[in-house]
């Protein structure tokens, strides 16, 4: 059985923690990347992230990107949608095409 | 394009249009591939960017509740509410193949099936924007593990669609030119071979018979 990890500064997830979601408020880079590391070897099948993490890390979530597990997933942080996690698939759309076709 | 290095030979002729029978034949068949993954991925990304946007608004709400509840609640309150969950996910990962990329599929195990029972607090010291953002979120929480099975397909075969299509475009634009361009010189060096072996025969020929009944 494979579990689910939310990432994040702790306004932003702890709602999170109700639905029986491991939660786990960070917010510093290294501690994120090495949490990261940390439950990708272990058995979290589902990560998901706040976009600010997500930015501080960028480089080790695009390390588990072409891995099969885990799915690292953006979410907006309490203070709003930066866009980033949609950036995202038009950038898959980018790399698969040649050219962002969505719009 | 170049010319491979190899000899004008025969063997190396029949080698090189049999190398060239299965490029071609590969090209095909990556192409075939390529398509249908892009088919594929062209309906994952829809589907993907729906859900997103649908799961970026449903957070949004969620947190907005969320933001009320932790300005009227205190801090400490908030999180001794939130602190043991009712509610337990487990998921049970499935692997599906779709041309040779295997994603995963996600299902997810609640351990309350009422989907009212999830609220870790009793209702008297807490705000009802706190049960507002909990059902908000486990409102939208399936939409979440689909998304999280959509985004992961569409990476992976992003990944392998950029794969393939260099692969068919190595084998389009310089492995099937440079071996036809050598299969090419290799036909003409071979029949320019031919062609010096009879004109020297003639010539041999007409000397024996010079010589022998001095014809001219």
């Amino acid at each position: 059985m494979f579990k689910t990890a939310v990432i994040g500064d702790s306004a932003s997830v702890s709602g999170f923690a109700a639905l029986g979601l491991s939660v786990f408020c960070e917010t510093e880079p290294e501690r994120i990347a090495k949490l990261i590391s940390r439950l990708a070897a272990s058995d979290f099948a589902v990560i998901y992230i706040t976009e600010p993490a997500a930015a501080l890390v960028s480089d080790t979530i695009n390390k588990y990107r072409s891995s099969r597990l885990p799915s690292i997933v953006l979410i907006p942080a309490i203070d709003g949608n930066t866009g980033d996690g949609m950036r995202a698939v038009h950038e898959a759309v980018e790399k698969a095409v040649g050219s962002d076709i969505l719009n | 394009m170049a010319r491979l290095n190899v000899n004008p030979t025969r063997m190396e002729l029949s080698k090189l249009k049999k190398k060239l029978v299965s490029a071609r034949r590969g090209h095909k068949l990556l192409k075939d591939k390529r398509d249908e993954l892009m088919r594929q991925f062209m309906i994952l990304i829809r589907e993907d960017r729906e859900l997103r946007s649908e799961v970026e608004t449903a957070i949004g709400v969620a947190n907005r509740y969320m933001a009320v509840a932790g300005s009227v609640m205190q801090r400490e309150v908030l999180d001794t509410a939130l602190m043991i969950p009712k509610q337990e996910v487990e998921l049970e990962v499935g692997e599906k193949n779709v041309m040779s990329v295997y994603i995963p599929e996600f299902k997810p195990k609640f351990r309350t099936s009422d989907s009212s029972d999830i609220y870790s607090y009793g209702t008297a010291f807490t705000s009802i924007d706190l049960d507002g953002a909990v059902s908000a979120l486990s409102e939208v929480f399936p939409k979440m593990i689909r998304l999280a099975e959509v985004e992961k397909a569409c990476q992976l075969m992003a990944d392998e669609i950029e794969k393939t299509r260099r692969r068919v475009n190595a084998l389009e634009h310089i492995m099937i030119p440079d071996y036809e361009e050598t299969i090419k010189y290799i036909t003409m060096k071979l029949s320019e071979n031919e062609r010096s072996t009879t004109t020297s025969l003639m010539k041999v020929k007409d000397m024996v018979l010079k010589q022998k009944y001095d014809y001219q």
